[in-house]
């Protein structure tokens, strides 16, 4: 049989979002691959630039629609640095927090996503179902389930809510019991979970690192990188953490950025219960931020996807003059067509699944 | 023993054949008494007229038996798709909606447009779901049937046909209890097993007719897999002959209805699965479940990666055909099972009540049967929705390189098991 060319989107179950992936395959082997982006290109960096700083949060929201309190973090923070003004410590506490409850959102959206993509409806329905509990937790925060608009420059929107501490412990107790029996058994422990991602899109740590894969993708590979502990932003230096790092043999295939992100929900449910133990009880939790402002501002972040980094340049104006964001799924995009080749088609959905696209942030 | 609600399908049609042939005779002789020609007609049909003419009765006449067959067909068809296959559907549904933490279907008869009651007190979306596949079906009845432009149109149609009415053929030989049946075969189960073999070939028709990648190569993995599996499952049918000395379900099926030994009060029957057939019934499941395509073994139309598989250019009611009719061969596969290895519709208790001299079945055979074929068919439904799906690589490693030597093992086994007298035949 010829080799000839399938179409893995633009509309097609296996794409969450609108991108299409080009697969060449000789029988049932991938023999290349081409990731075709830009259907959702809305131009963000340029429509930031006739926006005031405060009312690009609205956009950087919608960059990744499941992720979005990370994402406004990101240029919240860049933009502070180009101000030069600092978040009050209750502010700073109160990032984190939402920062990981997002975390743990889009995590399981990805774990609901990856399920259906190996066959298992089951698992998207109950993933859904647990990211229900932490939509539930933002939108006491925030008001919202998504798109929240919470964080601001100079701080959050608005403070916790009182019963939020309770709230949120009992949530996330229900839910590490559901991640140790439930979860952990439709997936990690069972033995065609285990078939159909074990030795599958495997990719060096070299590979990754030079073509800029990062975040929990790099971590699968090995590579003890998480941004939340070698450059701590926030109170993340405050918070014991151990980043997910694949140490076993077999680093990089599916599998092993299966079991970081999945080992990152327990791991982030850590975090919020220790933030909330250390969060100081009253305080600000925003400062003024100045309308107009001269510099340049640079932060990167450990998003739920990888390293996201926003660079604003003000000139004066109170609006951006230059905004560029790097994504990260951008980058491990141009990396998938090494993972693809030499697997098979069935393949291709373990692998891209199991790199977490998402398509707003990549398309910008 | 438990006794058949149908004694003998046959009978049971003929009776329904003669009444409606008096009903079409009396028509006849009133359109004779307008139209004079048409009186010998009328008599011919007249049983009094043929006895007194000492003609062989009107059930011995050709015409009628024809009739009578096609009666007998339309019953089972009919039992089968409108009673069992809407209900296995439903099954389903409800099954894995509840394992999934949700209600699943509601539609019911309280969902109805013309329902004559207070609405207001009767929302919509609260009931059992029954109506809910009928529903679809309907829906699928007024959307449009695309021919995709370059398909090759003949073959394109006729594979729904191929698949739906192969389908369909194993119910003429399929046994629902000793006397509700259609055909009573000497080579039945090997009828079944070629009647279900007919369908990989509709697959690869219908996968390479519509012209395109996702079919396409849905469809060779159909044929790959199906006939790895199917290899399997014969190889164990031909282990269990070794016991059965026969083919006929209804002999299969009488040789297990003896016990085996007793318990105290509870008395083991002698189902296959019970004798050293246990490896042959677990490789039997396995292959069952690869050939009815449930989600271990969903390949052919693996949606995420090939869309819809082989099904994805058929719309509209084509694609219900080939839709639903899996669950036609689910029942149909369970229904193996239950027949080879466990016990068929020997019911485990003594069920006969006898009212004036007739025996009334309290349990019918029917019941056991429908009783151990859903409850195999939940057990399937269960296992597929709590797995991912395989991959073809991994499926026929599978196949070739664990079931086939299996099954061959359970042959040795069968063979050795007969020759040490460990089990008799028959």
């Amino acid at each position: 049989m010829p080799e000839f060319w399938i179409n893995m989107g633009p509309q097609h179950p296996m794409t969450h979002g609108l991108w299409n992936m080009k697969v060449k395959v000789d029988g049932e082997t991938v023999t290349d691959a081409k990731p075709e982006i830009g259907y959702l290109h809305r131009g963000y960096e340029k429509i930031m630039e006739v926006r005031e700083f405060q009312k690009n949060v609205v956009l950087t929201d919608r960059l990744c629609y499941v992720s979005s309190i990370t994402w406004s973090h990101a240029y919240c923070l860049a933009v502070e640095k180009m101000m030069g003004i600092e978040t009050p410590e209750r502010g700073q506490w109160i990032r984190v927090v939402s920062l990981e409850l997002q975390r743990i959102a889009s995590h399981l959206m990805w774990l609901a996503a990856y399920g259906p993509d190996l066959g298992l409806l089951t698992g998207l329905l109950w993933a859904l179902r647990e990211r229900e509990l932490f939509l539930d937790l933002i939108q006491l925060m925030s008001g919202a389930r998504m798109n929240q608009n919470y964080p601001r420059v100079g701080g959050v929107r608005n403070d916790l809510p009182e019963n939020f501490e309770a709230m949120c412990r009992r949530s996330i107790e229900h839910f590490l019991k559901k991640v140790d029996n439930e979860y952990q058994r439709v997936f990690q422990e069972s033995k065609v979970f285990r078939m159909r991602t074990e030795g599958v899109g495997r990719i060096s740590a070299a590979d990754a690192i030079n073509w800029g894969v990062t975040g929990p993708n790099l971590r699968a590979c090995g590579v003890d990188v998480d941004l939340r502990r070698l450059d701590p932003y926030e109170t993340y230096e405050q918070i014991d953490f151990e980043p997910q790092v694949w140490h076993d043999g077999g680093a990089g295939d599916s599998y092993a950025r299966f079991i970081c992100r999945f080992n990152e929900l327990r791991e982030s449910c850590q975090i919020i219960l220790q933030a909330l133990e250390k969060m100081p009880k009253s305080g600000a939790y925003r400062v003024k931020a100045p309308r107009r402002a001269e510099g340049e501002g640079y932060a990167k972040t450990e998003d739920s996807r990888g390293e996201a980094l926003f660079y604003v340049i003000g000139d004066g104006d109170d609006r951006p003059y230059r905004v560029k964001i790097r994504s990260p799924v951008f980058c491990t995009m141009a990396a998938t067509p090494l993972m693809l080749r030499g697997n098979k088609l069935a393949d291709s959905v373990a692998i891209l699944g199991s790199v977490d696209v998402c398509v707003g942030e990549m398309d910008k | 023993m438990s006794a058949p609600l149908v004694p003998n399908l046959f009978n049971v049609c003929e009776v329904l054949t003669l009444a409606i042939v008096w009903i079409v005779d009396q028509i006849l002789y009133g359109l004779a008494s307008v139209i004079p020609p048409l009186t010998g007609l009328a008599q011919w049909f007249d049983p009094a007229y043929r006895d007194r003419l000492l003609l062989t009765p009107l059930a011995a006449e050709p015409l009628i038996i024809v009739i009578t067959w096609l009666i007998a067909v339309t019953v089972i068809v009919i039992w089968a798709t409108l009673f069992n296959l809407l209900t296995m559907m439903w099954v389903e549904r409800k099954f894995y909606s509840r394992l999934q933490d949700r209600y699943g279907i509601m539609i019911s008869i309280w969902s109805l447009p013309f329902w004559p009651f207070n609405r207001t007190r009767r929302p919509t979306h609260r009931g059992t779901g029954y109506l809910q596949n009928i529903a679809d079906g309907v829906k699928l009845l007024q959307k449009e049937n695309i021919t995709p432009r370059n398909a090759d149109s003949a073959m394109f149609h006729i594979s729904p046909v191929l698949i739906a009415s192969s389908t369909l053929m194993i119910f003429a030989a399929l046994p629902w209890s000793s006397g509700f049946y259609v055909a009573n075969l000497d080579l039945g189960i090997l009828f079944i097993f070629a009647a279900f073999s007919l369908a990989p070939l509709g697959i690869l028709i219908s996968g390479w007719s519509a012209n395109n990648k996702y079919t396409l190569v849905g469809g060779l993995r159909a044929a790959a897999m199906l006939m790895a599996y199917a290899i399997p499952m014969i190889l164990c049918v031909i282990a269990l002959v070794f016991y059965t000395g026969s083919l006929n379900p209804l002999t299969i099926v009488r040789q297990q209805e003896r016990t085996l030994v007793s318990l105290g009060p509870i008395g083991i029957p002698a189902w296959y699965i019970f004798s050293p057939q246990i490896l042959g019934f677990i490789v039997f499941s396995v292959s069952m479940m690869a050939e009815m395509e449930r989600v271990p073994f969903d390949i052919p139309e693996a949606e995420g990666e090939l869309v819809e598989g082989w099904t994805t250019e058929y719309s509209g009611m084509r694609f219900g055909l080939v839709f639903g009719f899996k669950w036609l061969r689910m029942i149909a596969g369970a229904a193996l099972i239950t027949i080879l290895y466990l016990g068929g519709w020997s019911g485990p208790v003594f069920t006969t009540l006898y009212v004036g001299g007739v025996p009334v079945p309290i349990v019918p055979e029917e019941a056991w049967f429908l009783l151990k074929v859903y409850l195999v068919s939940v057990v399937f439904i269960w296992i597929s929705w709590s797995v991912p799906r395989v991959r073809i690589d991994q499926i026929l490693n599978i196949g070739w390189r664990k079931l086939i030597p299996y099954s061959l093992a359970t042959i040795l086994i069968a063979a050795g098991s007969i020759a040490w007298g460990v089990w008799a035949v028959g």
